[in-house]
C-alpha cells in the first residue's frame, strides 16, 4: 500500500485497526521495561531521588512540542495541500499533546520545589511551555467552536501555524536568557552531559511514551474519523425528514 | 528527613503523570464506544452513506 493511499479515510480506517492492537502491546511492554530501568538508576549525585521525576517531565516536554510540530506539518497540508487527514490529524492531536504538556508542567513544578525552593518562575524556559499549554487550550476551544469541520480545519490551522513560533523560543529559551531552568543537556551540540546510567533509562521512557503517543493519536483519528461519518449522517437524516 | 520529603514530591509526580495517561486512554476508548454506538443507531434506522459498502464492513471489523 502506498503512503498517498492513506489518504483515503477508509483505508486508514482499516490500517488503523489493524495497527493499534499490536503498538499497543509494544508500548505495554516497553512501559514496563521503562519503570522497572528508571526505579532502578541511580540517584542523581546533587539532586538525589528526584531525578526520577525527570523520567516522566522530559518526554513530557518532548512530546508536547513533537505534538505541535505534528500539528504544524497538518495545518500545512491543510492550508496548502488539501489533504484529506490533514485536519483529522491536527484535531487528534491537539488534546494529546496539551495532556502531555500538562504532564511537563506539572511534573517539572513538584521537581522545582524541592530543588530551586520553588514551583514556579517566570523565567523564559518556564513562561514558553506555559504560552504552548495555552495555545493547546485554544486550538481545542477553536475546534470546539466552529461546526463546520472544514472551516473549523482552516482557523485552526492558521492558529497552529502563527504558535509554531513558540516551538523554537521553548528550545533556544535557556540559550537565550539567563533562566532557573538548566540548559539542554540531552539534544544539544556535542555529546548528551548526562551519566549513560540515567540517560538510558529517560530514553528508554521517551520511547515508551512516544509510542503511547503514537497509539493514542492513530485512536483519536480513528474517532474522528467515525465522529465525521456520525455527522454525514445525521445531516442526511435532517435533509430527509424536512 | 529530607529524603523522605522528596519522596512525596516523586509520588506526586508520578501519580499525575498515571492520571493523565490513564484519562487520555479512557477518552479515546470511550469515544471510540460512543462513535460506533451513534453508527450503529444509524445502521438500525437503515441510514447509510452513500459510499457504506466499505466503511460498514470497516465498522463490523472493528466491533469484532
Amino acid at each position: 500500500m502506498a503512503i498517498a493511499d492513506l489518504a483515503n479515510p477508509s483505508r486508514f480506517l482499516n490500517l488503523a485497526n489493524r495497527v493499534i492492537p499490536w503498538l499497543g502491546g509494544l508500548t505495554v511492554i516497553v512501559f514496563a521495561l521503562a519503570i522497572s530501568r528508571a526505579m532502578n538508576a541511580p540517584d542523581d549525585y546533587q539532586q538525589g531521588a528526584t531525578v526520577k521525576i525527570m523520567y516522566l517531565h522530559v518526554p513530557g516536554a518532548w512530546l508536547g512540542m513533537l505534538g505541535w510540530g505534528l500539528m504544524t506539518v497538518a495545518a500545512l497540508g491543510t492550508l496548502v495541500w488539501r489533504h484529506p487527514l490533514a485536519d483529522v490529524t491536527a484535531k487528534a492531536a491537539a488534546p494529546i499533546g496539551a495532556a502531555f504538556t500538562f504532564m511537563c508542567l506539572v511534573t517539572g513544578s513538584l521537581w522545582g520545589r524541592p530543588m530551586w525552593g520553588t514551583y514556579w518562575v517566570w523565567d523564559a524556559r518556564l513562561t514558553s511551555v506555559l504560552v504552548l499549554f495555552l495555545l493547546y487550550l485554544g486550538v481545542i476551544a477553536l475546534w470546539r467552536t466552529v461546526e463546520e469541520p472544514s472551516r473549523a480545519a482552516r482557523a485552526a490551522a492558521i492558529l497552529t501555524l502563527v504558535g509554531a513560533l513558540d516551538l523554537p523560543i521553548i528550545k533556544f529559551s535557556v540559550d537565550w536568557w539567563n533562566t532557573l531552568h538548566q540548559p539542554a543537556s540531552v539534544l544539544r551540540l556535542g555529546a548528551p552531559t548526562i551519566d549513560p546510567s540515567i540517560l538510558i533509562p529517560l530514553l528508554i521512557s521517551a520511547l515508551a511514551f512516544t509510542l503511547l503517543f503514537a497509539v493514542l493519536l492513530l485512536a483519536a483519528m480513528r474517532n474522528e474519523i467515525l465522529r465525521r461519518r456520525v455527522r454525514t449522517l445525521r445531516l442526511l437524516q435532517a435533509s430527509t425528514t424536512s | 528527613m529530607e529524603a523522605a520529603s522528596h519522596t512525596a514530591f516523586i509520588v506526586a509526580a508520578y501519580a499525575v503523570a498515571g492520571a493523565v495517561i490513564g484519562g487520555l486512554i479512557a477518552w479515546v476508548m470511550l469515544d471510540y464506544r460512543a462513535q460506533l454506538r451513534r453508527l450503529g443507531d444509524f445502521e438500525k434506522l437503515g441510514l447509510t452513506r452513500r459510499s457504506a459498502a466499505r466503511p460498514a464492513e470497516t465498522i463490523e471489523r472493528t466491533e469484532a
